[in-house]
């Protein structure tokens, strides 16, 4: 155990399709991903003014904590302005 | 009641046409009427497999096109009376049928036959379209690696959105051996991806080189493992529940020593 550390390629084999799977599922089903932007539109107008043409949203990857490499929502919001929060 | 199965995948040279030609000859076998429909057109191959290649009169798209009646389109098997042909067209490509006339055809069928297998081209383009049309089931090839799982997965999603609901999995070329030393994702690691039902698993073995060489499929020959597993795979599509067979039998005298001393 201790003189093979190295994972095996079922695993690797496993993981980088998990990956591409859920790549390819979001880009394959656009519905998906316009149903968020515009959720996602409607939660932050409640809070800050921002151009709404601008609101990019992408499914890709980032690397984690622990060094793995993990799909991601991407979301790139320019903001305008911060809404005074009312007390 | 008759029901009309495609067999896809997605990506070539996974087994589609040897899942389609053993699934046809072992329905027939338990006494259904089964036409085979090679949708391929412009790559006609069903027929070498099936060891009809020397009988073919007409074709697919003579029938679509009314050139010939359906009965004189139809190949009778060597051996089984239950079980017919209906070859592509070498010389015409896949955009010569639509998806309604593929419905209108097998619609015609339904009339004289148990089983419709369509055997559906690589890719998903036209054909692939007019493979699915008349579809009420289709059961998805694929072999336990990466590019063929991506692609086995982007039809199903194409196959449910075109309602087809019924899906089920066909594993091929699986070897215990690699599966067993970390280097072949398992029939579970498959299954847990896909996320859809298993119906067969084939092993990887050379008897189903043997009989495409041949052109007898191995669901005839119940001696060997793949014969096995292909009529276990009929009757599940009949749907009965049969256990699958336990691929990780030990071979040779040292592996059944091993197995014996429980190593």
């Amino acid at each position: 155990m201790f003189f093979n550390r190295k994972p095996k390629s079922k695993s690797v084999a496993k993981d980088r399709l998990k990956l591409i799977l859920i790549h390819d599922r979001a880009n394959c089903n656009t519905e998906i991903l316009e149903m968020m932007r515009l959720d996602i539109l409607k939660t932050i107008s409640k809070y800050m003014d921002f151009d709404e043409n601008e609101l990019e949203l992408s499914i890709g990857s980032t690397r984690s904590d622990t060094g793995n490499v993990v799909p991601a929502l991407t979301a790139n919001i320019p903001i305008k302005n911060i809404k005074k929060p009312r007390n | 009641m008759s029901e009309v199965i495609v067999v896809t995948s997605g990506k070539g040279g996974v087994g589609k046409t040897t899942t389609s030609a053993n699934v046809g000859t072992g329905l027939a076998m338990q006494g259904k009427r089964v036409v085979l429909i090679d949708a391929d057109i412009g790559l006609r191959n069903l027929d070498v497999v099936m060891g009809l290649e020397n009988r073919i009169v007409y074709n697919l798209i003579d029938v679509i096109e009314g050139n010939c009646k359906i009965n004189q389109g139809l190949i009778k098997d060597k051996k089984n009376p239950n079980l017919f042909l209906l070859p592509a067209a070498q010389t015409r490509d896949k955009d010569a049928v639509t998806p309604d006339q593929m419905r209108e055809l097998c619609e015609k069928l339904r009339d004289d036959f148990d089983f419709i297998i369509i055997d559906c081209p690589a890719g998903i383009e036209q054909g692939f379209k007019n493979a699915i049309a008349a579809a009420d089931r289709a059961l998805v090839v694929t072999t336990p690696e990466v590019s063929a799982i991506r692609d086995a997965d982007r039809i199903i999603g194409l196959l449910e959105a075109n309602e087809i609901s019924n899906i089920r999995l066909v594993v091929n070329r699986l070897r215990p051996d690699m599966v067993k030393r970390g280097d072949m994702m398992s029939i579970d690691d498959v299954v847990e991806i896909l996320a859809i039902e298993l119906v067969g698993i084939m092993p990887e073995d050379e008897n189903i080189v043997i009989s495409t060489n041949t052109g007898e499929p191995i669901v005839a020959n119940t001696e060997t493992l793949p014969g096995k597993a292909y009529a276990n795979m009929c009757n599940r599509i009949m749907g009965e529940e049969i256990p699958y067979i336990d691929l990780d039998q030990p071979s040779g005298f040292f592996g059944k020593l091993k197995s014996l001393m429980g190593i």
